[in-house]
């Protein structure tokens, strides 16, 4: 295994149990690596993607536009102008002379059009370097239609995933504080950092209008512009996937004395403690009460339903690769509940902090990484004989190759994976890819065959 | 209704592309890359076009798809890429040790104005480069053109590293363009059949509908190997399959080593067929063997067979203008009528072919290349004028659920289906393939849409 992984890279990857926990993370990616990571304008895309009834245009050349258009499963239960791809296509010209007079054409044009409450605008690679002044054609346009008309800062290079996510915190933060707060109550959050794939958010919701608690914005999850902008009046900031929307609650919490919490809804354990802590910050013991309630009323549901998977998982091995760390605590903690062991993870963009939080939850021996290239990945999954691999689009192909399991845990999820519920969809997507039949018929990592197939 | 969103009225449209039908270049540059034998494609750009590219080729083929990237940074546009450039190259051939490495820009290299020959000239003079080993590029700005011709740009650097010996090698290059691996396969097998030796490039057969074996192999078998591409400039001649995809690469292998060329349409139906083998034969002095004049007289067989279910029904078609052209010549061979034919890739003369096919029908074909010609106008253009079928990517879908027209998938990329890899297209066999589709498509419609009395047992 040594031998795929650069000099360089040393640090970046640790098996845990070997001395004191140390990792490098938060590097730039080394140039010709065959990095997993993105840009800045993916970063912001994802974050504002799930705003619905907002026009999202993309200033750039087509691509930008094209692989964005509708490649995340974030459900909208009312407009879906988010789903179409809007683009101001730059042409050679266009970097020669500027883009700003098209960029301000198609605005309008759009605006017109589809009647958004909001637009937003991404800035790309190009943009930034032509010098379009985006925050001045974003002002003349938004005094023209009356309708704010956001510049999103995403070029590409000026960071990775992360800055993006900043870029996109930044632009929502511009509209929270100028709606009305008017019939508020008190006992009501915002959800942020849920996207909403497979319907999730619908599902953490119901939860808290049982415990009696409202929900203001679900700020990245079947998103809208009026909600945004009364935000502000919510009695708290739930903040899932810290990575995407914490720098949003800071200035929040800054600007309007909104507190915040994290949290996760991805697992037993972690949905529970979600429910518990936005009671226990209410303070109100009627709260707390409902919170157990709801999470008897599911767990009795979801309980029996685990142990039986559990029957057929237990023992089976894990490796998980996700862009963010915080969903990887979940998972491991959730892989735990169903017996299995996580034997490698890693992230594109986990925090020092992420990862040692990381290595305080995982078994001896379990290898972290940091931003991963397809080979070492490949080499820690045969070395270590994963059953399964949690990861993204670009992962899946390998794990398959290898005859391994694979669990899409981004965009292309097709379940819904949080609340009580989402351990069931859960386990069984697990249970059906590492228990498919099809491995039988392949060789198995180390070349030799699953089960009982070797020709006698 | 996803679309909802599109007006049936056409009204006038301003400098902004909807729902486009097409992407940027450096996406084709790379798909073309995977052609060559032990080739790594390297995105000179920032990490998020490169991971763009790798997750929608990722998506298209199922496979895993391996590319690096320079990694820009706010530096590297400010003090320009060279130094990622040669950082990368010395990392690339550590520790992926590919062959070759296939260099392609993106818009933000382009701008910087980076002069990729020059730094690769470093990198080789520095001894980045180990002996024997290649990096070749193309010059890929995402704001000219399209992914279409991000290709061609790529296939043209492969011609560029041809040897002019002057020695015959007594083969025949072959360009086929944006095909899938097993168009590439079947061009390669119709070859065999016809006994002409040819050098196909780009191949991606092998490499990208390569079996499951129990290991990730970041080169897989297949490609063109660097010293058949050296070899094509002593090739008796190229044919090149497509004006947009291929055609520049052939011209550059007859100006720089006097390699005649002929630039065919796409093997798409019956016609283009014929001449691919008519032009093939040509080239190598053979005759046609009873094979092929079988496989021919099937196709012609099960388009008799069927022929009244294709009697005037319209069509509409989104995609790439080589594979545009061939596919509404064979519909018009089928008497089929493309009615609204839309491709997002600029060219004047793809708007000028696709009317000469259709001048003999009774009606003005809505035809749009370039600017403005996108998936939009191409829904208003069926709110106004509806169709039987559409033919074209997996984007075409949401066109299909919101008219409830049926869809046949066909081009790129294509998300929510398979066997693109694995079935050509191309040549008679794939022409089989090709009228299955549409004829399963239209008759599984009137089987859905017949009353219960007119309701057929036999087709």
């Amino acid at each position: 295994m040594a031998s795929v992984i650069f000099e360089e890279r040393r640090d970046q990857i640790v098996t845990k149990g070997e001395a004191p926990f140390r990792i490098s993370c938060d590097k730039e990616s080394l140039a010709g690596a065959v990095s997993q990571r993105a840009c800045v304008f993916c970063g912001s895309r994802v974050v504002l993607y799930p705003i619905a009834d907002a026009l999202h245009l993309v200033h750039g050349p087509i691509g930008c536009a094209a692989y964005t258009w509708d490649i995340r499963g974030a459900l909208s239960s009312g407009p879906e102008l988010h789903r179409l791809s809007f683009s101001t296509d730059l042409r050679e010209q266009d970097v020669i002379f500027g883009g700003e007079k098209k960029l301000e054409r198609a605005l309008i044009e759009l605006i017109d059009r589809h009647s958004p409450n909001a637009a937003f605008v991404y800035s790309t690679c190009i943009v930034g370097l032509i010098g379009d002044d985006l925050a001045a054609v974003c002002k003349r346009v938004q005094q023209a239609k009356g309708i704010p008309v956001i510049p999103v800062m995403s070029e590409g290079f000026k960071g990775n995933k992360r800055a993006g996510y900043a870029a996109a915190c930044r632009a929502m933060f511009s509209l929270v504080g100028t709606g009305d707060t008017a019939g508020i109550p008190t006992h009501s959050v915002n959800l942020l950092g849920d996207f909403n794939l497979a319907g999730e958010i619908w599902i953490i919701r119901d939860y808290l209008e049982r415990m009696g608690v409202g929900v203001v914005a679900g700020i990245t999850g079947d998103g809208r512009v009026a909600d945004l902008q009364r935000a502000h009046g919510a009695g708290l900031n739930v903040v899932q996937c810290s990575g995407s929307t914490m720098e949003l609650a800071k200035m929040m919490q800054e600007a309007f004395g909104v507190p915040f919490i994290r949290a996760s809804y991805f697992g037993v354990d972690d949905m529970a403690g979600a429910l518990y802590d936005i009671a226990a910050h209410f303070g109100e013991p009627a709260l707390m009460e409902r919170a157990k309630q709801v999470v008897r009323e599911e767990l009795a549901v979801v309980y029996p339903q685990i142990m039986e998977a559990r029957r057929r998982l237990a023992g089976k091995k894990v490796a998980i690769y996700v862009g963010g760390a915080f969903k990887a605590f979940s998972l491991v903690k959730s892989f735990r509940l169903l017996g299995m062991q996580t034997v490698l993870v890693g992230s594109q963009t986990g925090t020092e902090e992420d990862y040692q939080e990381l290595a305080a939850i995982t078994d001896p021996g379990t290898v972290i990484v940091d931003d991963a290239n397809p080979l070492e990945l490949m080499s820690i999954l045969k070395e270590k004989g994963a059953d399964v691999f949690v990861g993204g689009v670009k992962e899946r192909p390998i794990a398959y190759k290898l005859g391994i399991g694979f669990c899409d845990h981004n965009h292309e999820r097709k379940l819904a994976l949080e609340g009580f519920v989402g351990i069931i969809n859960f386990a069984r997507e697990i249970e059906r890819t590492v228990l498919s039949p099809v491995w039988n018929f392949v060789p198995r990592i180390g070349g030799a065959p699953l089960g009982a197939r070797r020709a006698a | 209704m996803l679309l909802r969103h599109t007006p049936k009225e056409i009204g006038e449209r301003g400098a902004l592309t909807i729902n486009p039908a097409k992407t940027c270049q450096p996406i084709g540059a790379m798909y073309a890359a995977l052609g060559i034998h032990g080739c790594l494609p390297h995105s000179h750009g920032s990490q998020g076009c490169c991971a763009y590219h790798r997750s929608t080729l990722t998506r298209h083929y199922k496979e895993p798809i391996s590319a690096a990237t320079s990694s820009f940074t706010e530096g590297s546009s400010v003090f320009g890429g060279q130094a990622n450039l040669l950082q990368a190259i010395e990392t690339i051939f550590t520790v992926y040790d590919p062959e070759v490495i296939a260099v392609h820009t993106t818009c933000l290299s382009e701008t910087i104005g980076d002069d990729l020959p020059q730094i690769i000239d470093k990198a080789d003079k520095a001894g980045k480069i180990p002996p024997g080993r290649r990096v070749i590029y193309a010059n890929t700005p995402s704001y000219v053109g399209s992914h279409v011709t991000g290709f061609s740009n790529m296939v043209k650097g492969m011609a560029a590293t041809a040897n002019c010996t002057g020695k015959k090698n007594g083969k025949v290059n072959v360009i086929p363009g944006w095909v899938e691996p097993a168009d590439m396969e079947e061009i390669k097998r119709l070859a065999a059949l016809l006994e002409v030796e040819i050098i196909l490039f780009p191949d991606t057969a092998g490499v990208l509908n390569g079996p499951l074996d129990g290991q990730f192999q970041m080169y897989p078998p297949g490609g063109v190997t660097m010293e058949e591409l050296k070899s094509t400039g002593d090739s008796t001649g190229t044919l090149a399959l497509g004006e947009w995809c291929s055609a520049e690469a052939a011209r550059l292998l007859d100006t720089r080593c006097k390699v005649p060329c002929r630039v065919l349409e796409m093997p798409y139906g019956l016609k283009a067929t014929d001449r691919f083998v008519d032009a093939l034969r040509t080239i190598a002095g053979v005759s046609v063997g009873d094979e092929i004049n079988h496989e021919r007289g099937q196709l012609v067989d099960m388009i008799s067979d069927m022929h009244q279910y294709f009697y005037h029904k319209q069509v509409a078609l989104a995609g790439d203008p080589d594979q545009l052209i061939a596919l509404c010549e064979f519909l018009v061979s089928l008497d089929m009528w493309p009615r609204h034919v839309v491709t997002g890739t600029p060219g004047r003369a793809f708007e000028e072919r696709i009317k000469q096919i259709t001048a003999g029908l009774p009606y003005q074909v809505n035809v749009k290349a370039g600017a403005g010609a996108d998936l939009f106008l191409f829904h208003q253009w069926i709110k106004n004028q509806p169709v039987d079928l559409l033919i074209g990517n997996t984007y075409l879908k949401y066109i299909a659920r919101d008219e409830d027209i049926p869809l046949v998938r066909f081009g790129f990329p294509i998300l929510d289906r398979v066997g693109h890899q694995y079935f050509p297209s191309v040549g008679y066999k794939g022409g089989l393939r090709l009228l299955e589709k549409i004829l399963g498509a239209l008759l599984d419609r009137k089987d859905r849409d017949d009353p219960e009395q007119s309701f057929e047992l036999v087709m």
